[in-house]
């Protein structure tokens, strides 16, 4: 006797960010037949329509051991069966994870992002913040670590904010916030003096908040510089001269489409022209 | 949909690099963007892309009775449009005053300059006469929409073709392409419009500005020039006071420029010409090159070859001489043979593709 038990699946990327839990689609099926399936496409670029189908084995004797598989992004079940709904390949994660890596400009707001938003527009308590998704999302006043009632922050339009999102689904305009759930801001609020904010795609953002991110650990041995990464595709640097702000973001908009071997070659010449 | 609001960061930053004479993409000051001009397999069709702006133009011809107070001239007719894919600013059957100050500017660049001669555009006399549209759509706005669309106008200008014709008495005549070999249109001169961005109240200015550094921009000022160095039009706009020897350096450059693009015009002409006659294959989907969506493309950099010979010499002599030939076949390993005359392959094997590391059943199912 098989047990199947579903939740329904939320398209964000969680597993990148500090902040995690956001629910995914759990399957709880035979764990043969699941990785029997899925292990031959790890690593192999599918397609939205592609289908894995879990035929249950005829003889049943005796009780089942289920275990439970997370189907992330791009994967969702249908029935008795799994389907891909994004194109990209198919990664795995210990021990049970299974997810679509794809590649996108536009961003979609997802609950407990952290995101780099412009602010538009200063209407009584909130603030409209542009965060590249279809809506402007909200940003209280009072979000802020230690703001109150007669503490206003400091926010011009215009500013940059790094910020969580509360709220972010379909059917409501995004909510903002710059604390954290105990009340600190947690390196989040209004930055950005100076520096250049730049956009890059979906995926090379996820490269680059991924804990031991080769791209950064090569970056680092050109130059110091800050740096802050929103899951909108947003990245702001700042290194001590407007040339190396600039050679970083060019850099960083070009490793895109490069292999780690292209991409350690050329920053290498660039370290050597810059020393 | 509502355009990315500019940041007060990415607005210091920008004025601060130009203070510096640094620009985004690394150009100097009087640089323009690659420019790419190729046209399409009817005559008049043409798309220009100047960096990531791009621009389509279209241009195509029609028998009209011409308008009463010039009886013998043909009728030329502009319309430029902004298609919302190419930008988000841009919102579709919104005259917005980019759209008009451009049409404006696209008019009189080549309808004031008199480039095109209008009374060879003439059939009959106060009944027929040719009227010529140009159709100028923005694919993609990265800056300077100006430049772009008037190299495209009077490219497609240039490559046009209208049907031959015949008057017998008061009857006309339409030959198709089969029929008889189209006419180009006759033109005199190419109007190239050139654009200038001021910051910082006029005190430093950039050659074709990029859509963020238009952003942040005072003023603008456009020169419309052909390669013989003379003026068709000249606007400012911004409100910035210009000094008289900006303008008169403006003008300088803008007539370089223009020498620089009308000599781009005339090879792509050329080329696609040649092509033609030739009878090979021409059009927007030839004039793309092959590229694979996952390589990277770049333009070529210029890199140093000095001492490439020293270099190769001393690898030649560090190197050991090989071992003597052996004798074919040689089993290497298993499935990898060497075959053929010659000396033992030095280059080691290709590890073996291993399988994907097991995933790890901790509890195996049984049904």
């Amino acid at each position: 006797m098989l047990f199947l038990n579903f939740y329904f699946e939320n398209k964000s990327f969680s597993r990148f960010r500090k902040y995690t839990n956001t629910a995914h689609s759990r399957c709880f099926l035979a764990m043969d037949t699941i990785h029997a399936c899925f292990k031959e496409k790890i690593g192999e670029v599918l397609l939205p329509g592609d289908v894995f189908s879990f035929r249950l084995p005829e003889s049943g004797d005796g009780s089942i051991k289920t275990e439970k598989t997370i189907c992330g992004p791009g994967l969702r079940r249908n029935g008795e069966e799994v389907q891909v709904c994004k194109s990209g390949i198919l990664r795995h994660k210990q021990p049970n994870m299974y997810w679509i890596d794809s590649q996108q400009r536009r961003y979609v707001p997802a609950k407990g992002e952290s995101v780099i938003g412009i602010v538009t527009a200063k209407s009584g308590d909130i603030f409209k913040v542009d965060v590249g998704g279809s809506e402007q999302a909200s940003l209280s006043y009072l979000a802020f670590e230690g703001a109150t009632k007669r503490n206003r922050p400091n926010v011009q339009v215009g500013d940059l904010v790094y910020g969580q999102f509360t709220i972010a689904n379909k059917d409501m305009e995004p909510e903002l916030v710059c604390i954290d759930s105990c009340g600190r801001a947690n390196g989040m609020g209004v930055f950005g003096a100076d520096g250049l904010l730049f956009k890059v795609s979906l995926g090379l953002v996820r490269r680059l908040l991924v804990p031991q991110s080769e791209i950064i650990k090569d970056l680092e041995k050109i130059f110091p510089f800050e740096l802050v990464v929103g899951m909108n595709g947003r990245v702001w640097v700042k290194a001590k001269t407007v040339q190396q702000t600039l050679i970083v973001t060019n850099l960083l908009e070009t490793c895109e489409n490069m292999t780690s071997q292209q991409r350690q070659t050329l920053f290498k010449r660039v370290a050597d022209g810059c020393l | 949909m509502r355009d990315t609001p500019l940041s007060n960061c990415e607005k210091r930053f920008l004025l601060k690099a130009i203070e510096e004479k640094k620009r985004l993409d690394g150009r100097q000051t009087y640089d323009y963007r690659n420019i790419k001009i190729t046209f399409g397999t009817d005559y008049g069709c043409c798309i220009v892309e100047l960096g990531r702006t791009r621009v389509l133009c279209q241009v195509s011809c029609e028998l009209v009775p011409p308008k009463d107070s010039r009886p013998t001239e043909g009728i030329m007719f502009f319309n430029l449009e902004l298609s919302p894919m190419a930008s988000p600013a841009f919102e579709p059957n919104r005259q917005s005053e980019l759209l008009v100050v451009l049409n404006r500017q696209l008019e009189r660049c080549l309808r004031n300059s008199k480039c095109i001669d209008t009374e060879s555009l003439c059939v009959v006399s106060g009944e027929k006469v040719w009227q010529i549209r140009v159709d100028v759509h923005v694919l993609n706005h990265d800056g300077n929409l100006m430049d772009a669309a008037s190299i495209a106008a009077i490219s497609a200008l240039s490559h046009f073709r209208r049907p031959d014709v015949a008057i017998q008495g008061r009857d006309i005549t339409v030959f198709s392409p089969e029929e008889r070999d189209p006419i180009p249109l006759s033109i005199y001169h190419m109007p190239i419009c050139v654009s200038f961005a001021f910051f910082l109240q006029g005190s430093y200015l950039l050659v074709d500005p990029c859509e963020r550094e238009e952003r942040v921009k005072d003023g603008l000022l456009v020169i419309a020039m052909n390669k013989h160095r003379e003026i068709c039009s000249i606007q400012s706009s911004g409100g910035i006071m210009l000094l008289k020897d900006q303008v008169l350096r403006c003008s300088k450059i803008a007539s370089v420029k223009v020498s620089e693009i009308t000599e781009l015009i005339y090879k792509a002409l050329e080329n696609d010409r040649k092509i033609r006659k030739e009878g090979g294959k021409f059009g927007f989907a030839e004039s793309m090159p092959k590229e694979r969506i996952t390589t990277l493309k770049r333009d070529e950099a210029p890199v140093e070859m000095t001492d490439v010979k020293e270099t190769a010499n001393e690898i030649v002599n560090r190197t050991e001489t090989p071992t003597e030939a052996v004798s074919s076949p040689v089993l290497v390993a298993m499935g990898t043979a060497q075959v053929g005359e010659g000396i033992v392959n030095s280059w080691g094997l290709d590890e073996d593709e291993e399988d994907e590391p097991q995933t790890e059943d901790t509890k195996t199912g049984s049904v």
